[in-house]
């Protein structure tokens, strides 16, 4: 139930983010989402995209250390409430969120939320056990 | 034959018997030897002759080898001030080659040989081989750089003189010498530790394994490397990693080897004494303490060079090597006394940086030092390649790294230095020697 994201580290000088969009593009690869997190020297782009193993040898012929990691993705409403519902499932059981990003997706009516818990298998098992809706590899893909 | 010699895994060779000689025999060689070349430069070399009388010696004042002590020493900047045939103690007519320092700080230096001193460098140079295990048979790359540099052409008359194949690549074109090192049955790689090491990530990025190869035995030498580089080299690529020892002033490479133990590097004593000495005061330390290496040629005739200061740190090794060879060891060369650079009053050595780096992450990234002076305080930056090992998706944990990074340095030098981490292949590499400070205190 996990899915796998890219990071990629960047050095906070202009031009690196476009250099790694174009290098994807170039070789077709759709993202489905990315979010930057960075310090004011360096950067960690992350990436999910619908074929990692693809995107990965891209990326690393390009020169860029990419690391893979499990992340958690579920389908939230998108409506006033729908983090914190997730996020009271997963703090009262002493799990902490490491990272998060959201992304919405188009012509539904669902926000999928991004995890990077401390404790994943838990945290998967917790969250199907409330009921959430969690985002294979294969959802991906229709979107 | 070549199977037995092979069984008895660098012990003795007929090529290295005078690796063996007994050790009175060999002190007596030497006083021979020295006294011939005290005569020969104070007859022929003119700096020399006016140091000596100077001092009030004459050659006749060398009656031991301890004798040597009273000797003046000489320094590069005495190569450049007769620049460019001041020291030669030959006519041109019995001059066959000249090698030149690549002269990146003012003028080259330019040294010369005889044919007798071809002989004697092929002669080492072979015996450099041999204490590295190779022999007839073996496919020899040469990714020493061929032309003024004395590297490229002293690994390959050795390793013919050998009998090996040898493949004369020189240095640069990583990508034609991965394909000559899968292709050609490749056996042994002479280059230096950092091109070797920029050659394994580039076959890493073509999904080659040198493991996979028949490669077995690299030769690295011509600037300083750590035993932490030699364990990341081995490991990743099961070979076994050689330092040798040598520059242009004294012969080129071929001065020293390490043989199959790899503790320290056999100096051919026939040809060269090594004396330690205080680099600050000169004075002559014991054996066993570590100073400033200073090398006297014993059989150069066309440049007899005396108690040539090598600005190399290291220290004379005292107990018999277990492969047999009577001829002394110097431990392995960590650092230049002049590659050192000073930061707020803290001396410090590149290699000191290597080995922290690598201990906080047990293998060797990329780095640079760059100093730079800022409202008048000296600043070091040490730049990081983020490996794939190091990387992490978590901020926190990059941060973490710097910190570790940060403190690993901070154990061995003392001072808290700024870590930065650069992407993959930010720094430049080097086909030859490695350039790890960058200094821009001066400009």
């Amino acid at each position: 139930m996990k899915i796998q994201q890219l990071s990629v580290f960047l050095e906070n000088k202009p031009g690196r983010l476009s250099s790694v969009c174009n290098a994807l593009a170039a070789a077709g690869i759709n993202l489905s989402t990315l979010t930057l997190a960075d310090t004011h020297q360096f950067g960690i782009l992350r990436l999910i995209v619908q074929n990692w193993q693809e995107a990965k040898k891209v990326l690393e012929d390009g020169g860029y250390t990419v690391t893979v990691s499990d992340v958690v993705a579920v389908a939230v409403a998108d409506r006033p409430g729908g983090l914190a519902s997730i996020l009271s499932i997963i703090e009262s059981a002493g799990i902490s969120v490491e990272y998060m990003y959201a992304f919405t997706v188009k012509c539904d009516e669902h926000a999928v939320l991004v995890f990077r818990f401390d404790q994943m298998d838990k945290a998967v098992a917790l969250l199907k056990e409330a009921g959430v809706q969690i985002i294979t590899a294969d959802w991906l893909k229709t979107i | 034959m070549i199977a037995l010699w092979n069984d008895l895994a660098g012990h003795f060779h007929p090529d290295s018997s005078l690796d063996y000689l007994p050790q009175p025999q060999l002190r007596t060689l030497q006083l021979q030897r020295l006294q011939a070349t005290v005569c020969r430069a104070y007859e022929r070399v003119e700096l020399f002759r006016h140091r000596m009388e100077e001092r009030q010696l004459t050659p006749d004042d060398i009656r031991t080898l301890e004798d040597i002590a009273l000797l003046p020493f000489s320094e590069k900047s005495d190569l450049r001030d007769t620049y460019p045939y001041g020291l030669f103690a030959s006519p041109m007519s019995e001059v066959v080659r000249l090698h030149a320092s690549s002269g990146t700080t003012g003028k080259p230096i330019v040294v010369g040989y005889t044919a007798q001193d071809m002989e004697v460098w092929r002669q080492v140079m072979k015996r450099t081989f041999v204490a590295a295990g190779l022999h007839r048979g073996d496919i020899i790359q040469n990714a020493f750089g061929y032309g003024l540099f004395t590297g490229g052409l002293g690994a390959h008359y050795g390793a013919e003189a050998l009998g090996a194949t040898v493949i004369p690549i020189s240095g640069g074109n990583s990508e034609r010498q991965i394909m000559v090192l899968r292709d050609f049955g490749v056996t042994a790689i002479c280059a230096t530790p950092s091109y070797f090491v920029h050659l394994i990530e580039v076959a890493e990025g073509l999904g080659i394994d040198f493991r996979q190869l028949p490669l077995r035995t690299g030769i690295f030498g011509a600037e300083p490397w750590s035993e932490q580089m030699r364990r990341y080299i081995e490991d990743k690529t099961g070979i076994k990693a050689y330092d040798i020892y040598g520059l242009s002033e004294i012969i080129g490479p071929g001065v020293g080897a390490e043989c199959a133990h790899q503790n320290g590097l056999h100096i051919f004593e026939d040809h060269f004494i090594p004396e330690i000495v205080d680099p600050v005061t000169g004075k002559p330390l014991p054996d066993g303490e570590e100073g400033e290496l200073v090398l006297s040629t014993l059989s150069k005739e066309a440049m007899p060079i005396l108690r040539y200061r090598t600005h190399d740190i290291t220290s004379i090794i005292t107990e018999p090597c277990p492969c047999g060879r009577t001829i002394r060891r110097i431990n392995r060369i960590s650092r230049r006394s002049d590659d050192m650079f000073i930061i707020r009053g803290v001396n410090v050595y590149p290699s000191q940086v290597e080995a922290a780096l690598m201990r906080a992450e047990r293998h060797l990234p990329h780095y640079l030092i760059v100093l730079t002076r800022r409202s008048g305080l000296d600043q070091m930056e040490v730049q990081v390649e983020v490996t794939r090992e190091m990387l992490d998706d978590r901020i926190s944990e990059l941060e973490r790294l710097q910190e570790r990074l940060t403190k690993a340095i901070e154990d061995v030098i003392g001072l808290r230095v700024q870590v930065t981490l650069v992407e993959p292949h930010s720094i430049a590499r080097s086909e030859g020697k490695a350039k790890r400070v960058i200094d821009k205190r001066n400009l």
